[in-house]
């Protein structure tokens, strides 16, 4: 089973790096950019039986830090080895 | 009693040669080295002491990785028997990371490495690695970091202040820092996290000796205690 694990940071805390990319997007000529917050995304693979809480255990115990961060558990769809038509 | 220190050395450590020097200078006894992978630390010690550097490449968060190593455990057991701790730099951001002290390290505000010596105002000096200050002494000690912009919420940070634990403050910060705070120590004084590096301004030919106050603060305070 794959997992997709959002790393972001919690509103109020300051972003550089996403002030950094919001400047330079402005500075391509994109406009209508009102804000950046860069995150992470971590791709798990894990066995069938994990649990949510076991998942949760993790962002809580090591991918995210919960001073600065927030994670969303984002569990994906097996997508499985096609059949050739 | 001889002054016994452990230096912790992780994959990624760069300011663990330099420590173990101004230990020395200040304790007359070599650290004893530790390895991140050990299990365990020498016993009876007077200090824990983590250096600066890029831990494991500052993989997923500065000091995250490190803060999870096997010693890390053995670490956080003696803080909370009490030994002393102090973490410089990557030091201060793993003892943040492994939960001995509120908080975490950001990006610098500017995106840019830091790299200069600045004023610090020693804003507590009644703590094991402070004592030797004079109260709101002003002291120049070498930064260099990219991640050292300091965080906690408000009602941590007011009860940082409350209680007398941020031990140093920037002057002229440049890093973003929440109310400029360089250093803070945990509830019970023992364990000291800053980001600028006094034992880069332990010898004259650093161009400064204002870091040699707090090597001999922790090794008098101790022998003494």
């Amino acid at each position: 089973m794959k997992v997709r694990i959002h790393v972001s940071l919690k509103p109020g805390v300051l972003d550089p790096q996403g002030r950094a990319v919001h400047h330079a997007l402005e500075g391509l000529g994109f406009s209508g950019v009102q804000d950046v917050r860069v995150g992470r995304l971590i791709e798990l693979e894990v066995v069938e039986s994990t649990t949510h809480d076991a998942l949760d255990a993790m962002c809580r115990g090591l991918l995210a830090n919960m001073v600065i961060e927030n994670y969303r558990i984002e569990p994906m769809p097996d997508a499985g080895v096609q059949e050739p038509a | 009693m001889a002054f016994r220190a452990a230096l912790v050395t992780f994959p990624g450590s760069n300011c663990d040669r330099d420590l173990a020097v101004a230990l020395r200078n200040a304790s007359g006894e070599e650290p004893i080295r530790v390895w991140h992978g050990n299990a365990e630390l020498p016993e009876q010690l007077d200090l824990i002491a983590l250096p600066g550097g890029f831990s494991y490449g500052d993989y997923l968060r500065s000091g995250a990785m490190a803060a999870h190593s096997p010693i890390m455990r053995a670490v956080v057991e003696a803080a909370g028997r009490g030994v002393p701790v102090l973490g410089i730099c990557n030091g201060f951001q793993v003892l943040t990371e492994a939960g001995l002290l509120p908080g975490a390290l950001l990006h610098n505000a500017g995106q840019t490495f830091i790299c200069r010596t600045v004023p610090l105002r020693v804003e507590n000096n009644h703590s094991l690695f402070t004592h030797r200050y004079a109260q709101n002494q002003e002291i120049r000690i070498p930064v260099a970091h990219h991640d050292g912009n300091y965080f906690a919420d408000e009602a941590t940070l007011d009860r940082l202040e409350g209680a007398g634990r941020v031990a140093f403050r920037y002057l002229s910060a440049g890093n973003g820092s929440r109310r400029d705070i360089a250093g803070i120590l945990n509830e019970s004084g023992t364990v000291l996290g800053l980001m600028p590096h006094p034992e880069r301004a332990v010898d004259h030919d650093h161009g400064g000796i204002d870091g040699l106050a707090l090597f001999e603060g922790a090794v008098r305070g101790l022998v003494a205690a």
